[in-house]
């Protein structure tokens, strides 16, 4: 019996090199304190990531890690757990790396629901190749390559998620110590795809671009946590969601005066995930926690449920080659 | 005009064409089965249209099976065809150009109607022009006799019309003297549920080879005879490459005891490949179907990070795709086998045509100096050889490895005396040991091949990070020193050299070990190149044909061997590609034959550059062949 390991146990001995004051540290130590608390052993936990800020991660943990290339982690993760399906693999991603690049891997990754944590850090700006608009920058956003303003519309990470068939989808912010170790943890006991959209702050090129919702000042009034089976109440339970038939969308009520009317959080339905992620400031809160969870068979069971000998090798190849038509020269 | 009634040879290319649907392949299939319990030598090479269905009647919708087949050794799909069986105007129009002088047509005569005659682009009916002269001419409504033959069966009219390859088939079978029992038992097996299509093919089969034994058409049917050939004593079965390639993967894994991960997209012609080894699941072989051709490469990295070996497979344009994931594997240093069915090109260029054309892209092509190892198969039944070397590369120099193939190989087909994994040397990884192993040794290199240890995450204790950014020379943690950069940069190269040292030296295929003119191809021209060798060799002893399997690195004695002789000559269908190799690394300059028009050397046109070769002092160092050839 191994002893209990500690975040700390997960800290490799790497020097950390982002900018002071960047997102990603409270991220790191979120995940090295949730591995700790999931009871996950050191040689079985791969960190695999493609190229970005967000995919220097992988040297700074005491796990396996692979630093891959550009957008391909998802493809590079699914190859490891074809191989060895009883790793514990996690993907970290940005938004450029994931949804520019990457987009492909990481749609069919969640569609074929293969058994990995997908860790995607939304700083809405390109960080690594020095401040330029990325795929999830809003219209007009200002970089050295919109001097004058982007005119392109972003793309909603989770929304892509849920469209591409992801089975679990979460949200959570870098510097929200419970929020993000709850849903890492949730993230961890899922079987299948778990999708992770963090709200990252990049100190240097997007700095405080969540500010609206993640601000002290603006948290109760602007985030909605949701937990599944509870109502989906904010500002400290005074204001609540319900549906309003006539728009045929959700709409926010008094908590108290409309109390039946008020939703309950249910992760099982796709419909209602679908409203809650789509909910924009500033008439709607930011929906955060584990929006959608949905159970499947993941991709590597049913790759070793479809395959004849489950990977094992129960025929040789001497016989393999003769099951033909043959014959003998004498 | 006359039929003679006998035509023998040492060997005897037989071609059938027809449209996409009808059933040309499988007649090709069949009539080979029938070849090999016969005894005789063959290699057979299909030739599909680019469309899945191409319009009915046209001339690019038509689809052949070519067969050569005689006494030993057949080692190409021959050039000129003694026999056509052509089912209409448009495959009778595409396929004249390619006969032998007096060669065989046998036509069906229900399909040359006025409308059929247009879509081939024939003014007026060939067989009234005096254009099939030359050609010995039978001309049968095999339609109208398949339908007679099958009228008990009750199929409708299109149905029982389909069965006129079998009628063709059955006559072929009496030409060569054949009975039809092989085929029957084929038939009997495929159609066991349905009596009614068994009953109707069996018909039609017998009904052809009746048509041959009573011949009615008043000139009798000619008879053709090779004798049979003298194969070394063993268990033979007839293997496409692509069959032989799959086989050999499988093999090494086997001999390796690892599971193997095959990761594919598909494209023509690499995807007999996947479909191959989807079938080989008890032999410890998974298959992935990746999103993109990106995909499939880095999930075979993310297998062979993982402990299996990771396959990925693909054709020109898809390895292009690949490059930058290759890259990532090498700098990584895991194993990887990379197979390129080679297609004519540039860009999408022509899929279902064969080349030689990325060889610059194995050897030379990915960012930075990055050298591989590259490998190349020879012939249908050398696929499965190459492929364990390939595997065995990859394992023991931990690195990525090209394997180079071609729409040729993959499709072409041959007998295969087949081999006992027992006599076939085991393939031994580089795995670090738990336990034994340190922490402090997992960038400690073996001396000989400079590999580093195998370390698949799940290892207890090896826990480390690997990526594509450049590592310290010693702990493998990213580094960004000049002096390092530079020092790895050089052990990656070094470390490729190093395969040399396990590859056997040269040896010369046929004729003398030094003289006047050496022949060296590599890949799918190595049966060309024999047969032209052999048929030179009677008027210049002084020649020799080399044939090279390992492109990068050469083997060591490789540039002392040329030197033996006055002329390299390097036909090789692309623009000069190993020609370059042979100039950058040997420093020897090759005269050149390139062919790029899709379809493999002929041996007569081979035979005819050499001989001018041979009668010019000096003069042009590059020979163009396809000039003019516009088939």
């Amino acid at each position: 019996m191994s002893a209990v390991l500690t975040a700390k146990d997960f800290t490799s001995e790497q020097e950390v090199r982002w900018c002071p004051g960047c997102g990603d540290y409270a991220i790191l130590k979120a995940v090295t304190r949730a591995l700790a608390d999931v009871g996950a052993t050191r040689e079985k936990t791969v960190f695999v990531s493609g190229i970005g800020c967000a995919s220097r991660f992988p040297y700074y943990i005491e796990s396996y890690g692979f630093h891959t290339i550009h957008g391909r982690a998802p493809a590079v993760a699914t190859g490891l757990k074809l191989a060895n399906p009883e790793l514990d693999v996690w993907v970290v991603t940005g938004d450029g790396d994931g949804l520019s690049i990457g987009g492909n891997h990481l749609l069919h990754a969640l569609r074929r629901n293969v058994g990995l944590k997908i860790l995607l850090f939304n700083n809405e700006v390109y960080g690594l190749t020095k401040g330029q608009y990325s795929p999830t920058s809003r219209q007009g956003t200002r970089s050295p390559s919109t001097p004058t303003g982007s005119f392109e519309a972003p793309v909603s990470p989770c929304e892509f998620a849920l469209g591409a068939g992801a089975r679990f989808i979460a949200r959570a912010i870098d510097v929200d110590k419970p929020g993000l170790g709850g849903v890492l943890e949730a993230a961890h006991a899922h079987n299948g795809a778990s999708f992770v959209e963090i709200y990252q702050n990049c100190i240097v090129y997007n700095e405080n671009v969540f500010e609206s919702f993640t601000g002290k000042e603006h948290a109760a009034e602007r985030q909605l946590r949701v937990e599944h089976g509870r109502p989906l109440v904010f500002a400290e339970g005074k204001r609540g969601l319900a549906f309003n038939l006539e728009a045929f969308g959700l709409e926010v009520v008094d908590a108290e005066a409309e109390a039946d009317r008020v939703l309950t959080h249910d992760e099982t339905n796709p419909n209602l995930a679908g409203m809650l992620l789509a909910l924009k400031e500033p008439e709607f809160p930011v929906a955060l926690g584990v929006i959608y969870r949905d159970p499947a068979t993941s991709f590597e069971q049913g790759f070793y449920a479809a395959h004849p000998t489950g990977m094992r090798r129960t025929a040789s190849v001497d016989d393999a080659m003769r099951k033909t038509n043959t014959w003998w020269v004498e | 005009m006359e039929v003679s009634q006998e035509f023998s040879a040492e060997s005897i290319v037989v071609r059938f064409a027809g449209d996409s649907g009808d059933g040309v392949q499988l007649m090709g299939t069949q009539f080979v089965a029938s070849t090999a319990l016969s005894g005789r030598d063959f290699l057979t090479f299909p030739d599909y249209p680019a469309e899945i269905r191409a319009p009915v009647g046209t001339t690019f919708g038509v689809s052949a099976y070519q067969i050569n087949l005689g006494a030993r050794p057949i080692t190409t799909a021959g050039d000129a065809p003694r026999v056509l069986v052509a089912f209409n105007p448009a495959a009778l129009k595409v396929n004249l150009p390619l006969l032998e002088d007096g060669a065989l047509v046998v036509l069906n005569s229900a399909s040359f109607t006025a409308k059929n005659l247009s879509k081939a682009g024939y003014a007026e009916d060939p067989r009234g022009t005096g254009e099939l002269d030359s050609y010995q001419l039978v001309d049968v409504d095999m339609t109208e006799m398949t339908l007679e033959a099958v009228k008990p069966f009750g199929l409708s009219k299109s149905d029982a019309g389909r069965c006129k390859n079998f009628w063709a088939l059955g006559l072929v079978q009496w030409m060569f003297g054949r009975d039809v029992k092989v085929i029957e038992q084929w038939l009997e097996k495929k159609f066991a549920k349905n009596e009614q299509i068994l009953g109707a093919n069996r018909a039609a089969l017998h009904a052809g080879h009746a048509y041959g034994e009573t011949a009615e058409l008043g000139a009798a049917m000619p008879h053709l005879a090779t004798d049979p050939a003298k194969f070394d004593p063993g268990e033979y079965r007839g293997v496409r490459g692509s069959d032989a390639l799959a086989l050999g993967l499988a093999a090494a894994a086997e001999l390796a005891d690892l599971p193997l991960v095959f990761c594919s997209y598909p494209i023509t012609p690499a995807s007999p490949l996947l479909h191959q080894l989807a079938r080989m699941g008890d032999l410890g072989v998974g298959i992935f179907q990746a999103e993109d051709e990106i995909a499939a490469a880095c999930a075979a990295i993310g297998a062979s990070y993982g402990g299996a070996i990771g396959v990925t497979s693909s054709s020109g344009p898809g390895i292009a795709l690949k490059t930058e994931a290759i890259g990532l594997a090498m700098s990584a240093e895991l194993p990887l086998v990379i197979v390129d069915s080679q297609r004519g090109g540039p860009s999408t260029g022509l899929p279902t045509k064969t080349e030689q054309s990325d060889l610059y892209l194995a050897v030379y092509g990915r960012n930075a100096d990055a050298p591989l190892p590259v490998v190349s198969a020879r012939s249908p039944s050398d696929c499965f050889h190459a492929a364990i070397e390939a595997v065995r590369i990859a394992l023991r120099h931990m690195t990525p490895v090209f394997l180079m193939t071609d729409g040729y190989l993959a499709n072409a087909a041959e007998p295969w005396r087949m081999p006992k994994l027992s006599e076939i040397e085991p393939i031994k990884a580089n795995r670090a040991v738990p336990g034994k192993t340190r922490r402090d040794e997992l960038f400690k290199r073996d001396p000989a091949t400079l590999a580093r240890p195998w370390v698949p995450p799940g290892t207890p204790e090896l826990m480390h990070r690997i990526g594509g950014l450049e590592k310290d020379i010693n702990t493998g943690n990213i580094s960004y020193d000049a002096a390092n950069h530079h020092a790895m940069t050089q052990l990656r190269a070094r470390k490729v050299a190093l395969v040399a040292d396990f590859i056997p030296d040269q040896s010369v295929e046929r004729g003398p070990s030094e003289g006047k003119i050496a022949i060296v191809g590599w890949g799918s021209t190595y049966g060309t190149i024999y047969q032209v060798v052999r048929k030179l060799e009677r008027i210049e002893p002084s020649i020799s044909h080399i044939h090279v399997r390992y492109l990068s690195p050469l083997p060591k004695n490789l540039r002392q061997l040329l030197k033996g002789f006055e002329r390299v000559v390097i036909p090789e269908m692309n623009n000069g590609q190993f020609a370059t190799v042979v100039r950058d690394k040997l420093g020897i300059e090759p005269i050149q034959i390139n062919k790029v028009s899709g379809q493999p050397f002929q041996v007569r046109e081979l035979v005819a550059f050499i001989k001018s070769i041979l009668e010019s002092d000096q003069g042009n160092n590059v020979v163009q062949m396809a000039q003019g050839e516009r088939s």
